[in-house]
């Protein structure tokens, strides 16, 4: 599903050129449940970015469902942002003044998908995270683990393919991570590939698949012997 | 996105910074309501002497003496008075086919007084024409009669404040004043018509020319009323007037005729430049308050800038964005223009109950022109931030919390 290859990111920080990823090649196949570790500055964030279209690669090549996405155009990003990937963020990134529910909305919004159907598929997605009381809850009313839930509900009300999480529990405490981490794990169980970056190694040790970085490059990766397309 | 689902998050947006949305929406009423009440006001002005000037009587020509007319060369050393006006030439006048009616004015302050009380007014010398050249009317009695015009008659026409004054509830008509040494009878009382060209009708008394001659030993005139015979016979009255003053001023041309529309022309050009003048200065304040949206919509883009990030995350691409932002300055602009207007409609009630005989009139034009310059300059200074706003890079957006 996604093929990343010989990427390389160079970002200037002051007068320094500071090499964020180097000759990074990975393949990650539909269905996959991934982390990406590494200490911080390894360059697993700017992985991430690229894997979900927010950064561009400077070199290399990156198929996304057998389709080329490095030169597609900011437009054509965004689509794909919109249909194929869900981000879920440490710091949840809900808007502060919309409501539980209208947060959960806003992809759909974008989407351009009518009312009455945005309605629905809302009411849905919060009651299977189990948040049907909270919709017009405002984030502020509400605790870390829900929040974090509401990010998911949000990260997956389009139905997309891929699930990015950038150290989804780091801004939780441990009873409201394991509740995210099993709400994520769950979304994998119905087959959406999760890629996700932490730098715990309890929760590294639950995936899958681990991938260890360090600077900016590749050190291990358990499943570099999957047969993967 | 609908444009439904547009205004509304634009519209969560302005009611989720309750206290930035309502400074910007002050901003942008006061600068509609500034443009729009000051326009009024220069309108009103404008309308208001417009009225004082068809309230003179229509179709109207004041000769007066002297020339205003500024010429090169050094001022003549011997004194070039020039002649009186006087009630002969004025009725001389009558003799043109363009002329109607000729009304002679002079005007002087004479002591008016009645059993023990004495009023200092405008004691005026006029003939009967003065009644129709000057639309006057009556509430009591009669206006001066016609006759002779160098009948002295004992008889007077008093102002209907002066009546007041000097009679209180008391009938006038029949009774006597004095004014200077002699005594005369009141015929007539002025219907209360509020003040004309700086000239209060109602504290005024009015006897026939030859009487006031008499009262005030001189012979001039204050100028010559003259009523045309139609619209269109002004211009050829103007020239009848001159030709027939300088035929009996030995062939000099020193008098001065002004036409009432040409002074109304006159007014008419300088208020309006006067209206324009202040709505350019309004507008000014609409062109802050565009500043101060840009100033609140730039803040507006740094403080949500992890929204941004995130609707970029989501999928929005930078057009969209870019649009989001710039409807919502729209919004506030529209919003901020209509609570203008509001408050621009409340002024305009205070002022008409304040001054109810000012006529306070907003030009179609005004709310107009402020409304769209309110939007324009909200939509125009929208830009920049918005397109900040779209340009933002998502990693680094969404790296600040």
């Amino acid at each position: 599903m996604i093929h990343l290859e010989v990427i390389e990111r160079v970002f200037q920080v002051g007068d320094e050129w500071v090499h964020a990823l180097r000759q990074v090649s990975l393949h990650v196949a539909r269905g996959e449940y991934l982390s990406i570790m590494g200490p911080s500055g390894s360059g697993k964030s700017t992985l991430l970015n690229i894997i979900g279209l927010l950064d561009r690669p400077d070199k290399g090549s990156y198929r996304l469902e057998d389709r080329d996405i490095t030169d597609l155009s900011d437009r054509q990003q965004a689509a794909l942002r919109r249909h194929k990937i869900g981000f879920i963020f440490q710091f949840f990134h809900l808007i502060p003044r919309l409501t539980a529910a209208e947060n959960v909305e806003l992809p759909l919004t974008l989407a351009g998908i009518v009312p009455a159907e945005r309605k629905q598929r809302v009411a849905v997605a919060l009651e299977r995270l189990g948040l049907a009381d909270r919709a017009r809850h405002r984030p502020d009313q509400l605790s870390g683990g829900q929040r974090q839930r509401v990010a998911i509900a949000r990260a997956t009300i389009m139905r997309p393919a891929l699930v990015l999480a950038d150290e989804p529990t780091g801004n939780l405490d441990r009873a409201s991570g394991q509740d995210v981490i099993d709400t994520i794990e769950a979304l994998n169980g119905e087959g959406i590939t999760v890629v996700m970056v932490t730098h715990d190694p309890e929760l590294g040790r639950r995936t899958r698949r681990q991938v260890q970085m360090m600077d900016g490059r590749i050190v291990q990766d358990t499943g570099a012997a999957h047969d993967t397309r | 996105m609908t444009p439904g689902d547009v205004t509304r998050f634009c519209f969560r947006a302005m009611t989720g910074y309750p206290l930035r949305t309502s400074l910007m929406l002050l901003a942008m009423a006061i600068g509609v309501a500034a443009v729009v009440l000051l326009t009024a006001l220069g309108e009103g002005a404008r309308r208001y002497v417009a009225q004082q000037f068809t309230s003179l009587g229509t179709h109207l020509l004041i000769v007066l003496p002297g020339r205003s007319e500024t010429v090169g060369g050094p001022p003549p050393l011997m004194g070039e008075t020039p002649r009186d006006l006087t009630v002969d030439d004025a009725m001389a006048l009558v003799r043109s086919s363009a002329i109607r009616r000729v009304a002679p004015i002079m005007v002087g302050s004479a002591p008016v007084s009645r059993s023990g009380r004495s009023r200092d007014v405008i004691v005026m010398g006029s003939t009967a024409s003065l009644y129709r050249v000057r639309n006057l009317a009556m509430a009591r009695g009669r206006f001066l009669p016609d006759g002779e015009v160098d009948r002295a008659d004992a008889v007077v026409v008093l102002g209907h404040t002066l009546k007041n004054e000097l009679f209180g509830n008391e009938p006038a008509v029949g009774g006597f004043v004095r004014i200077g040494q002699r005594r005369f009878r009141v015929i007539g009382e002025l219907a209360r018509q509020g003040e004309s060209l700086g000239l209060d009708m109602g504290d005024i008394a009015i006897i026939p020319v030859a009487s006031a001659q008499a009262l005030y030993n001189r012979a001039s005139l204050f100028r010559i009323l003259v009523q045309a015979s139609g619209r269109e016979a002004v211009a050829r009255a103007e020239q009848a007037i001159l030709d027939i003053i300088r035929e009996r001023h030995d062939g000099e041309d020193d008098v001065t005729v002004i036409t009432q529309d040409a002074m109304l022309a006159t007014f008419d050009r300088i208020f309006q430049a006067l209206t324009l003048a202040v709505a350019g200065i309004a507008g000014i304040s609409l062109a802050v308050a565009g500043i101060l949206i840009m100033n609140v919509m730039l803040i507006a883009v740094s403080q949500r800038t992890g929204e941004i990030g995130l609707l970029k995350a989501v999928g929005a691409p930078g057009g969209q964005i870019l649009r989001l932002f710039l409807a919502e300055a729209a919004m506030l602009s529209i919003l901020g223009a209509a609570a203008g207007l509001l408050l621009a409609a409340a002024g305009q009630l205070g002022l008409s109950r304040l001054f109810p005989d000012f006529p306070v009139a907003v030009p179609v034009w005004a709310p107009i022109a402020a409304v769209g310059v309110a939007i324009g300059t909200g939509l125009l200074f929208g830009v920049l931030p918005a397109r900040r706003a779209a340009r933002m890079d998502p990693v680094a957006a969404l790296s600040r919390r």
